[in-house]
């Protein structure tokens, strides 16, 4: 639902990190790096970009997206697990004080930018 | 001929460094915020109507009202004498969250020399509030016996993140099918450890442990 928003973002970073001679420069990628446990649907993401993107430099650009899984440690055991269903104690020790590793990404990594033809 | 140019950003840096920037302005007007989350319909205006009659006036609280359209809250809040500030996102895009600057602005309607709590009731949703820091010191979520039992794990993220569960409307329990236990074990399944409160903010059943919870965190950040 806040997608709108985050591709808004994304594009005023991406159009932000080409350089600045690369004059008339489109992007044709964006690779993005988003956590399971982040609150961001990929397709409803995809979706708004396409339209945000309109008009920008990133129109028509590909949203490539890594969705990294949720990582945890357990502060009690040292156990490192990844965790695919939505519980969240240990698989060792059934502790629950628990160190996200990873999961809450929300990172533009890099955009593949191409120069316009001379 | 196409390039990769390395970027490494967080895609919500300008609100996160917003709502560092809250942060730091909370705490050197010594105002606790608490960011108050829910589904619609869980009962959170009335919980915090009844929270904010308990605290007043020993804590002097104010609140931010979120939504996205209607100054109904606003309206039902201020009756408890709290200055109340509506924010209506439909003026941001019909936003389904209050994002950092949002609060910046609104708190600046708020003499916040006078104020030890600032309560922060955000739109109705489990889901994108989860990802926007507004520059609180604790979250809580609102969850009702009206909804189904597995909302925590519907929404993992929302529950993961908050610092106490709010169960309300358990007077209605004995007119329900709602499996308290099964809900209250998908809750410990989501963020062991949690305290979990189970109220009635119509009758008022079980508000003393939670309202002590709270002014409790409140005096611990005023006297440090």
């Amino acid at each position: 639902m806040h997608e709108m928003g985050i591709a808004q973002q994304i594009i005023d970073i991406a159009a932000a990190s080409i350089p600045a001679e690369m004059t008339g420069a489109r992007v044709e990628r964006v690779n993005l790096k988003i956590g399971r446990l982040s609150a961001v649907v990929p397709e409803s993401l995809r979706f708004c970009f396409g339209i945000v993107s309109q008009d920008t430099p990133l129109a028509g650009a590909e949203l490539a997206i890594e969705e990294t899984p949720i990582l945890a440690r357990c502060k009690d055991c040292d156990t490192r697990w990844t965790i695919d269903e939505p519980v969240f104690t240990c698989t060792s020790c059934g502790g629950g004080r628990l160190e996200i590793l990873s999961g809450r990404e929300l990172d533009i990594v890099s955009i593949e930018v191409a120069e316009r033809e001379p | 001929m196409t390039q990769e140019i390395k970027v490494v950003r967080r895609v919500l840096a300008v609100n996160e460094r917003m709502a560092e920037q809250n942060r730091r302005r909370f705490a050197e007007q010594g105002v606790f915020v608490l960011n108050v989350m829910s589904s619609p319909g869980s009962g959170k205006t009335t919980t915090l109507q009844k929270t904010i009659e308990r605290l007043m006036p020993a804590t002097r609280t104010a609140v931010i009202v979120g939504d996205v359209a209607t100054t109904h809250d606003a309206d039902r809040l201020a009756v408890t004498g709290a200055p109340v500030v509506q924010v209506n996102t439909d003026a941001f895009g019909g936003d389904c969250h209050l994002a950092a600057h949002v609060i910046e602005k609104a708190a600046d309607d708020l003499d916040l020399d006078a104020v030890d709590l600032l309560i922060v009731e955000n739109v109705g949703n489990l889901v994108c509030p989860a990802e926007f820091d507004i520059g609180e010191d604790a979250r809580v979520v609102v969850l009702s016996v009206t909804e189904g039992e597995d909302k925590p794990v519907k929404y993992p993220t929302m529950f993961r993140l908050c610092d106490a569960a709010l169960l309300n409307k358990i007077d209605l329990l004995p007119h329900l099918d709602y499996d308290k236990a099964k809900a209250i074990g998908y809750i410990r399944q989501v963020h062991p450890g949690m305290p979990i409160f189970e109220l009635s903010a119509r009758t008022g059943e079980g508000l003393g442990p939670w309202v002590d919870w709270l002014r409790a965190r409140v005096e611990a950040k005023l006297n440090a």
